[in-house]
C-alpha cells in the first residue's frame, strides 16, 4: 500500500482563546520569508465557514493551516505534491511540517503565546481516496506502517488509536497518548528516528 | 500532482458517459501536447476554458507580499497554460451545473474533489455553478473524470461558449410561477452543450429561465437569453410559452434586455436559441473583446434588425429531431416528495422561528416547504456538502439545488419535518437564518482568488455579514429586505448593478498611497428579474463601506414614505443630498497614525495594485492630477443628476466632457500646457497613452480608452435616454481607470 498525500494535524489547547484572524498576517509573513525548500503562495480566509479549514496557508507542495475541520482547532499540515521515499519517509515528512509551523506559531509574538499544542492528540490523515480507501482492509494493510510511525513518534509511551467512522471521509487515524509532548520533543524523536536509520 | 492520476483513469475506465470520456481524453491528450511545445499559448487557454479551468490570482507567477513582488520558481520553471499563466500556478475549476440540480451523490462527490484537489471548500457562484479554487491543472482530467462518474460536466463552464444555463430554483414548487421551466432548461442545455453552432461566439452566451416575470429568481432581464414562462388560452386551451429577451447583460456597463418575442412557443424555443447562436457567431465582433457580446451586436443592429436576421436564420436551419423530441417526456419529469404532507409542530424555539421566518418557503403544493441553507460568502465545506446529502436523502427525494444568490435550496421538506431539518442543518453548521435578506450577502471571488479584484469583496462581505448578523433581527423589516452585492471590480461578477446597495471594486490615490474603495452603486432593482439597474454614486475607502451601509439604512427607515421601495427612496431623495450624507467618508481618518485604510479587508499587506512608492517630484505633481480626475468625477455626477431630471441631452455632453477632462489630466503628467479642444486632448492622450499602452490595463487592455474614443466620435449626435446612460457608466469607468493609469504612473515616476 502506497501513501501519499499525508496530512497531519497537531490538535491545540485551550482553542477558544485562538483568534483565526490573528494567524492572518503571520501567515504573510511567512510567504515575505519563504520556507526552505517549499514554496508559499497566498493566505486563504475561511473564517466565516462553520468547522471548516480555518486560515489556510496555500503553497504549492503543501497546504499550512489553522484547521477547524470536525470542530477541533489544530494546526494542520497538508501534503500535495508527490512524495519519493518510502512510506515512513511520507509519514515523517508531514509529521516533521507540522510540528515545525505548530511550533514557530507557538512561538510567535504577535500570537501571545495562544496556540499551544495540546501535547497529546495528533491525527493523520491520507488525503487520497483511492490509495487508501476508508474502510477495514486499509486499516489492516497500513496496521504495521502507523504503528512502526507512532513508535518513532512517541517512544515508550502508550497511545490508543481511533479511526472516524462515516466511511466516506478520508482514511484517518487519531492518536491519544496518555503523556504529554511539546513539539520540540516530538521533533527530536523523529529526528533521532532518521539519524538512526540512517546509520544503519 | 496527485499519485493517483493514472490509476483513476484505469479504475473509471469503461464506465463514464462516452461522450464525455472522450472529451476528456481529448483534453489530457492537449495537456501533454503543451507540454511538449506542440500547442499555441492562446489555444491551449481557450482549450481549458472551455472544459472550465480558469487562471486564478498570481498565476503570472509574481505577488506583491506587502513590502515587494515576489517572484515564485515552481518547479515547471516557466512552462505555461496559457499567455503569461504559468503551469504550476494554482487555478479554478468551474463546475456546470444545469438549473442548479444536484443529487445527494453529487454533493458527495464534490465533497471529495473539493477535498483531494482544492481546499476542502466548494463556493456556489452567482450562476449556479460550483467552484474549486488552488487546483493543479495535472490533477483537472482526474477530477472531470470522477465529476463525469456522477453525471457531470465541465465542459463549456468558462470560455467563449455557451455558459451554464440557469433557472429558478423554485420552478416546479413556486405559488407564483406559471408552470415549471425546468424541463426546458434541461433540455436547451443538453442542445446547445457542444453544439458546433456555438463554437465560434466572439464572447460567452448566458441563457436564463424564470417561471414568473415579477421575481428575481431567473434574473431574465440580465441574461443573453432570458426566458419567462408565460401562457395563453388558444381553442379554448391554455398553452404554454416564453417571453424571449436578448441581449441584457451586466458587465462594465449593463445592459437591459430587449424583448424579442411576447410567446415563443416551445416547439420553437430550441430552434430560436441556435437561430440566434448561429447569428451571434457569424456578425458578432470578434476581435475587440470589449464589445464582443451579443448585447453590443443587438445595440448596433437595432432590436428589429437582430430579429429579422433571427427569424430568417431559423427559416433555412435543417430540421432537427432533438427541437421537440424533449417535449414528449417533458411533463413527466415530475419530483415527488419522499414524505407525506403536514402541518409545521408548534415549538417555543427562538432560533426555529427566526430560521422559519427568513429561510422557509411554502410550495405551492400543501404541506411542503422549500427551505434555504444559506451559505456565508457561497462556501461550504466537504463536511457540510455531507451533511447536506444525507438530509436530502433523509427528509426528501434528494431535491436540491443551487441559487444565483450563493445558496442552497432543498426542496419538497414536509412541513412536520421543519424542526428536524433546521436542527441536522443546525448540526452541520448550516442552520443560519437570514436568507434572502441585508444579511445574506453576494460577492464574487475579487481580490481573494480572481485576477482582476481590485478590492477585497469578499473580505468586505465578510465584515458587513458580521456587523449586520448582529443587529439584523432589530432592524425595520423595510432595511432586513435590502439586498447587497458585492463585485472586487467593474465586471459585475457580484451583480452590484441590481442590489439596492451594490459595491464594485476600484482604487483610489490618497495622501501619495493607493487606497482599495469601492464605488457605491444605489437603487438597482433585484425583483422582476433584475428590473432595473442602479447608477454609482461615489467612490468610497473601503474601510469606510460600513458606516455607509448604517447611514443610507438609517436615513431610509427615517425618511421612508408611505412603503415605498430602496429603489424609489434613493430616486426621491436625489444623488446630490445621498451624496452629502456620505462626503465625509470619502477622505481618511484625521488620525494620521491609522494606517487601517492602506490595507484592505481581511488582507494585512499594504494596499497595492503593483510596486508602489512616493516621490517629492511625483508628489508635486499629483495635487494637480488628483485635482483633475476629482473634477472628472464631479462632472461623471452632474451627469446623473440630470438624467435624473430627464435632460439626457445634457447628462451625455456632461459624461462625455468629464471623459475628456480625465484624459486631460493624464496628459498633463507628461505635458504640462495641455490645450483644452478635445480634438487636441484626444490626439495627445492617444499618442501619450493609448498608442504606447501606457493607460493599458493588463487585463481590461485599452477597453476603456475606447469608450473615450466612441464618445468623441458621436460627440455631435443626439442621445437618447439609453445612450446618456450608457455614456455616464462609460464615463465613470474611464475614470476609474484613469486613477488606476496614475497610480501606475506614480509608482513608474518613484521607481
Amino acid at each position: 500500500m502506497e501513501i501519499q498525500h499525508v496530512n497531519v494535524k497537531l490538535f491545540v489547547s485551550d482553542a477558544e482563546d485562538v483568534d483565526l484572524g490573528a494567524v492572518i498576517p503571520v501567515f504573510h509573513t511567512w510567504i515575505q520569508d519563504q520556507g526552505d525548500g517549499e514554496l508559499l503562495l497566498d493566505v486563504a480566509d475561511y473564517r466565516h465557514v462553520h468547522s471548516g479549514p480555518g486560515v489556510v496557508l496555500i503553497g504549492h507542495q503543501g497546504n499550512y493551516s489553522l484547521d477547524n475541520t470536525g470542530g477541533r482547532l489544530g494546526v494542520r499540515y497538508n501534503r500535495k505534491t508527490v512524495l519519493e521515499g518510502t512510506n515512513q519517509d511520507r509519514l515523517v515528512q508531514a509529521t516533521k511540517a507540522a510540528l515545525a509551523a505548530c511550533r514557530r506559531l507557538e512561538s510567535e509574538p504577535r500570537l501571545e503565546g495562544k496556540i499551544q499544542f495540546n501535547g497529546h492528540e495528533i491525527e493523520v490523515v491520507v488525503n487520497d481516496r483511492l490509495l487508501a480507501p476508508n474502510k477495514p482492509e486499509t486499516r489492516q494493510a497500513a496496521d504495521l506502517e502507523f504503528h512502526t510511525f507512532f513508535t518513532a513518534l512517541f517512544g515508550d509511551a502508550q497511545y490508543v488509536l481511533s479511526y472516524p467512522q462515516d466511511v466516506r471521509s478520508l482514511f484517518s487515524i487519531r492518536a491519544k497518548t496518555a503523556q504529554t509532548f511539546d513539539t520540540q520533543a516530538l521533533l527530536n524523536n523523529l529526528n533521532s528516528t532518521v539519524a538512526s536509520t540512517r546509520g544503519r | 500532482m496527485k499519485a493517483s492520476n493514472t490509476l483513476w483513469k484505469e479504475t473509471l475506465s469503461g464506465k463514464l458517459p462516452e461522450d464525455l470520456a472522450r472529451e476528456i481524453d481529448i483534453y489530457e491528450t492537449d495537456l501533454g501536447l503543451k507540454k511538449q511545445g506542440k500547442i499555441d499559448e492562446r489555444l491551449m487557454a481557450e482549450t481549458r476554458l472551455r472544459r472550465g479551468v480558469y487562471g486564478q490570482r498570481y498565476d503570472n507567477g509574481q505577488r506583491h507580499d506587502g513590502k515587494k513582488v515576489q517572484e515564485f520558481t515552481y518547479p515547471s520553471g516557466r512552462l505555461t497554460k496559457g499567455p503569461n499563466t504559468l503551469w504550476d500556478a494554482p487555478g479554478m475549476q468551474r463546475i456546470k451545473i444545469p438549473a442548479g440540480g444536484l443529487n445527494a451523490g453529487q454533493l458527495e462527490t464534490l465533497a471529495e474533489l473539493a477535498e483531494e484537489y482544492s481546499d476542502g471548500i466548494a463556493h456556489i457562484t452567482t450562476r449556479q455553478d460550483v467552484q474549486l479554487h488552488y487546483v493543479h491543472i495535472d490533477d483537472t482530467p482526474t477530477l472531470m473524470r470522477r465529476l463525469a462518474a456522477a453525471k457531470i460536466t465541465t465542459r463549456e463552464a468558462c470560455g467563449n461558449t455557451v455558459r451554464n444555463v440557469t433557472a429558478c430554483p423554485f420552478a416546479g414548487i413556486c405559488r407564483d410561477e406559471v408552470f415549471d421551466v425546468t424541463p426546458y432548461a434541461r433540455a436547451l442545455s443538453r442542445f446547445l452543450l457542444g453544439h458546433p453552432d456555438c463554437q465560434s461566439f466572439g464572447r460567452k452566451f448566458k441563457p436564463s429561465f424564470s417561471g414568473c416575470a415579477q421575481h428575481a429568481c431567473g434574473l431574465a432581464n440580465m441574461h443573453d437569453l432570458g426566458l419567462v414562462g408565460v401562457t395563453r388560452t388558444e381553442n379554448g386551451k391554455e398553452v404554454r410559452g416564453f417571453a424571449t429577451y436578448v441581449g441584457g447583460g451586466l458587465g462594465t456597463v449593463p445592459y437591459q434586455a430587449k424583448l424579442f418575442h411576447p410567446f415563443l412557443s416551445p416547439q420553437e424555443l430550441l430552434p430560436i436559441a441556435q437561430a440566434i447562436a448561429r447569428v451571434f457567431a457569424r456578425l458578432g465582433e470578434k476581435k475587440n473583446r470589449n464589445r464582443a457580446r451579443i448585447k453590443f451586436l443587438i445595440h448596433d443592429l437595432g432590436t428589429e434588425k437582430f430579429k429579422e436576421l433571427v427569424w430568417e436564420e431559423r427559416r433555412t436551419l435543417p430540421y432537427d429531431p432533438r427541437w421537440t423530441e424533449y417535449l414528449q417526456t417533458a411533463n413527466e419529469l415530475k419530483e415527488e416528495p419522499l414524505r407525506p404532507p403536514g402541518e409545521t409542530p408548534s415549538t417555543d424555539s427562538e432560533a426555529f422561528e427566526r430560521w422559519h421566518a427568513t429561510n422557509v418557503r411554502p410550495q405551492r403544493q400543501e404541506g411542503y416547504s422549500t427551505v434555504t441553507v444559506a451559505l456565508p460568502l457561497g462556501d461550504i465545506t466537504a463536511d457540510q456538502l455531507r451533511a447536506l446529502a444525507d438530509i436530502v436523502r433523509g427528509f426528501t427525494r434528494e431535491t436540491i439545488r443551487t441559487t444565483v444568490e450563493q445558496n442552497f435550496v432543498i426542496r419538497w421538506v414536509s412541513n412536520r419535518d421543519l424542526i428536524d431539518v433546521h436542527e441536522a442543518l443546525n448540526a452541520a453548521g448550516l442552520g443560519e437564518p437570514g436568507a434572502g435578506t441585508i444579511v445574506d450577502i453576494v460577492t464574487c471571488p475579487g481580490t481573494d482568488t480572481c485576477k482582476l479584484g481590485i478590492s477585497s469583496s469578499r473580505g468586505l462581505a465578510a465584515e458587513l455579514h458580521n456587523r449586520l448578523a448582529e443587529t439584523s433581527f432589530n432592524m425595520d423589516a423595510a432595511v432586513q429586505s435590502l439586498h447587497i452585492k458585492i463585485s472586487g471590480c467593474f465586471n459585475s461578477c457580484g451583480q452590484h448593478h441590481v442590489a439596492d446597495l451594490g459595491f464594485y471594486g476600484v482604487s483610489r490615490k490618497m495622501a501619495g498611497y493607493a487606497v482599495p474603495h469601492f464605488q457605491v452603486v444605489l437603487g438597482g432593482e433585484w425583483e422582476n428579474n433584475a428590473g432595473s439597474y442602479g447608477l454609482p454614486v461615489m467612490a468610497v475607502p473601503s474601510k469606510n463601506i460600513p458606516q455607509v451601509v448604517t447611514r443610507l439604512a438609517e436615513r431610509y427607515v427615517a425618511n421612508r414614505k408611505n412603503g415605498e421601495t430602496f429603489k424609489d427612496f434613493v430616486k426621491r431623495t436625489g444623488k446630490v443630498e445621498i451624496q452629502g450624507l456620505l462626503e465625509d467618508l470619502t477622505r481618511l481618518s484625521a488620525d494620521d497614525k491609522d494606517r487601517s485604510h492602506f490595507s484592505d479587508w481581511g488582507d494585512p499587506r499594504e494596499y497595492s495594485l503593483g510596486d508602489l512608492g512616493v516621490g517629492e517630484c511625483a508628489g508635486e505633481v499629483v495635487s494637480a492630477i488628483e485635482f483633475d480626475l476629482a473634477a472628472a468625477e464631479r462632472e461623471v455626477f452632474e451627469a446623473q443628476v440630470d438624467l435624473e431630471k430627464g435632460n439626457f441631452q445634457r447628462a451625455a455632453r456632461t459624461a462625455y466632457l468629464a471623459m475628456v477632462h480625465a484624459a486631460k489630466a493624464l496628459v498633463k503628467l507628461e505635458l504640462q500646457d495641455v490645450p483644452d479642444d478635445p480634438d487636441r486632448v484626444i490626439g495627445e492622450f492617444t499618442a501619450r497613452f493609448y498608442d504606447t499602452q501606457k493607460f493599458f490595463d493588463s487585463f481590461a487592455g485599452g477597453k476603456f480608452a475606447q469608450y473615450l474614443f466612441a464618445a468623441h466620435a458621436s460627440s455631435n449626435q443626439p442621445a437618447t435616454p439609453d445612450s446618456a446612460r450608457y455614456l455616464i457608466d462609460e464615463a465613470q469607468l474611464f475614470i476609474d481607470a484613469s486613477h488606476a493609469c496614475y497610480n501606475r504612473m506614480g509608482s513608474v515616476s518613484a521607481a
